[in-house]
């Protein structure tokens, strides 16, 4: 299937000589969520900048839809809706007149309706007479994600979309991405809080020092890296793994105080109940225990950190 | 073309001014009756006519072309650094719509503006001097196509300032002594040998002059002269406003 967002060696070098990214190649696939992480400064504002039409790129190719983001920008832009990270409003102007504004920006004729729609699906319903600094933050935001969806995008981008949200807030708008995803939009978010891409993500991208390092499916990439560990704290340290269980992917930490049993936590049978018996078995005591799940963001740390 | 789009901005600028309207238009109201009060009415009973016209009503083309002048750029400028300033500008760089859509909206707002101001003002002019309008569609068009012009130029300074400094530098060092050199009180007939040459490098001359022609039928330049030299002002800052979006100077990185 043709990809929805099609990205070709797009490199970007801002006139500082800072080189933000550096040949990005990437496909995002239509109707997915798309979550592409990275550290601070990585790239991943300069991506979506350039994508939307903000950045210029030094070098590369873009399609959205098929249409080429420079040559065809009229057809391409008119796809996609942004939500950037800053915070930025009209302070002055009414809740219901900034969307009304953003869906004519876009080429859209007005539709009272479907303005109603997106403010009643982003609780904002209530608050379309109120001038927009006389809102919370987290109700700018959602201004924010109502200006970006009032023309009807098939394309979302949401640039760190719960930074500085509250709990109950980021759940609410998990939820509302994933019915837009339901609606068939596909959305392409960018996060710190790994706990979102876990959440939300079918697939992942990691994005280091303007380098793609990794796009995976989020599923794929737990499985392939969420290894789950078990520590056994010993009575007594043992100089070498015991011979037998060497079908246990099993090591000796601590000078053989600790015995750490590793397994794939996604697996039918764990293997930690025989692991016992036979320890048991050869009379290896131990006085505690611990199990560990590496998370995303473990797989994410170690991955960046090993670049 | 994006019709909506400009539809658009030209509403939210408009809504805009509306908002601050006594503010917009009471303050070039109250300058421009202080300037009749004492230049009008109270010196200008000394004065002698300047080419077969009352002094006060020769100034009137002329003043009120130095306030919309000062507010086509003020006005030009504030529409498009505000977003700059405010960030919401991505909103507008990521919208499928043309650089001249984006001018015509903001531009077109701002001579909007402008040409409501200056029928506010020689409105409020005759309150004070008794004047007439010898051809009054060319006074409209002059009119327009300097609204058009400075509001254009404002939205050039808009985009190249990244400070409210910057933003006021133009208006005040430039503009104001380009209109008060140009013509606006006197004919630059008056002036002595060498500055009357020098004058007419002033563009705010050719304004001016084009202007109380379109009003008494007297001028310092030709009427054709100051025509084409507005409008080439005109192309010029569509020349420069056209390069900018092109390459993104001073809106995208």
């Amino acid at each position: 299937m043709e990809p929805i967002i099609r990205i070709e060696g797009l490199s970007k070098t801002y006139a500082g000589g800072f080189q933000a990214l550096k040949d990005v190649d990437l496909e995002i696939r239509k109707g997915e969520i798309f979550a592409l992480l990275g550290p601070n400064g990585a790239g991943k504002t300069t991506l979506i900048g350039i994508t939307c039409g903000l950045v210029n790129p030094t070098k590369g190719r873009i399609t959205a839809d098929g249409h080429d983001i420079r040559s065809d920008y009229r057809a391409a832009r008119a796809k996609i809706g942004l939500v950037p990270q800053e915070l930025s409003t009209d302070a002055f102007e009414k809740v219901w007149d900034t969307v009304k504004f953003s869906r004519g920006l876009f080429g859209k004729p007005p539709n009272p309706a479907h303005l109603e729609k997106v403010l009643k699906d982003l609780s904002l319903w209530d608050k379309r007479n109120e001038k927009i600094m006389a809102l919370s933050g987290g109700m700018k935001r959602r201004v924010m994600i109502a200006k970006a969806l009032s023309h009807e995008p098939t394309i979302l981008f949401l640039d760190e979309p719960t930074a500085g949200v509250d709990v109950e807030l980021r759940r609410e708008m998990w939820e509302m991405v994933r019915a837009l995803r339901e609606n068939g939009v596909t959305i392409i978010l960018t996060t710190h809080y790994i706990e979102e891409a876990e959440e939300m993500a079918d697939r992942v991208g990691v994005i280091s020092k303007g380098e793609l390092i990794l796009v995976e499916d989020k599923d794929v990439l737990m499985r392939k890296l969420g290894r789950k560990q078990l520590t056994l704290h010993l009575q007594e340290p043992l100089a070498s793994v015991p011979e037998g269980l060497t079908q246990y992917d099993l090591r000796l930490e601590a000078e053989g105080a600790e015995l750490v049993y590793s397994f794939d936590a996604q697996a039918e049978a764990t293997g930690i109940a025989e692991l016992l018996r036979e320890l048991s078995k050869r009379g290896i005591d131990f006085k505690d225990l611990q199990t560990e799940q590496s998370s995303l963001e473990e797989i994410f740390v170690s991955l960046v950190r090993g670049r | 073309m994006n019709i909506h789009a400009i539809r658009a901005i030209y509403l939210f600028e408009m809504h805009r001014w509306l908002r601050t309207v006594v503010q917009s238009v009471a303050t070039p109201v109250i300058t421009t009756s202080l300037y009749f009060i004492v230049f009008g009415s109270a010196i200008g009973k000394r004065m002698p006519a300047v080419d077969g016209v009352s002094y006060g009503a020769f100034i009137v083309p002329g003043l009120a072309m130095l306030s919309i002048l000062t507010e086509s750029i003020s006005n030009g400028s504030f529409g498009i650094y505000m977003p700059k300033f405010a960030g919401t500008i991505y909103e507008v760089l990521s919208a499928p719509i043309s650089a001249l859509e984006i001018v015509i909206g903001y531009v077109g707002a701002s001579a909007t503006k402008s040409v409501v101001l200056g029928i506010v003002i020689l409105a409020t002019a005759r309150l004070f001097v008794p004047y007439s309008i010898l051809h009054p569609l060319w006074a409209l068009g002059f009119l327009a196509l300097t609204s058009a012009a400075f509001s254009l130029f404002g939205f050039l300074t808009g985009i190249w300032a990244d400070g409210w400094e910057k933003l006021s530098i133009i208006p005040m060092l430039v503009v104001t002594p380009l209109t008060f050199l140009g013509g606006s009180f006197y004919s630059i007939a008056m002036l002595p040998g060498v500055w009357k040459r020098i004058a007419l490098f002033n563009p705010v001359v050719y304004l001016v002059s084009g202007f109380r022609w379109a009003f008494y039928g007297v001028s310092d330049v030709g009427v054709g002269v100051s025509l084409a030299a507005t409008l080439a002002f005109l192309l010029a800052c569509l020349v420069a406003v056209s390069w900018i979006f092109r390459t993104g100077w001073k809106l995208k990185v």
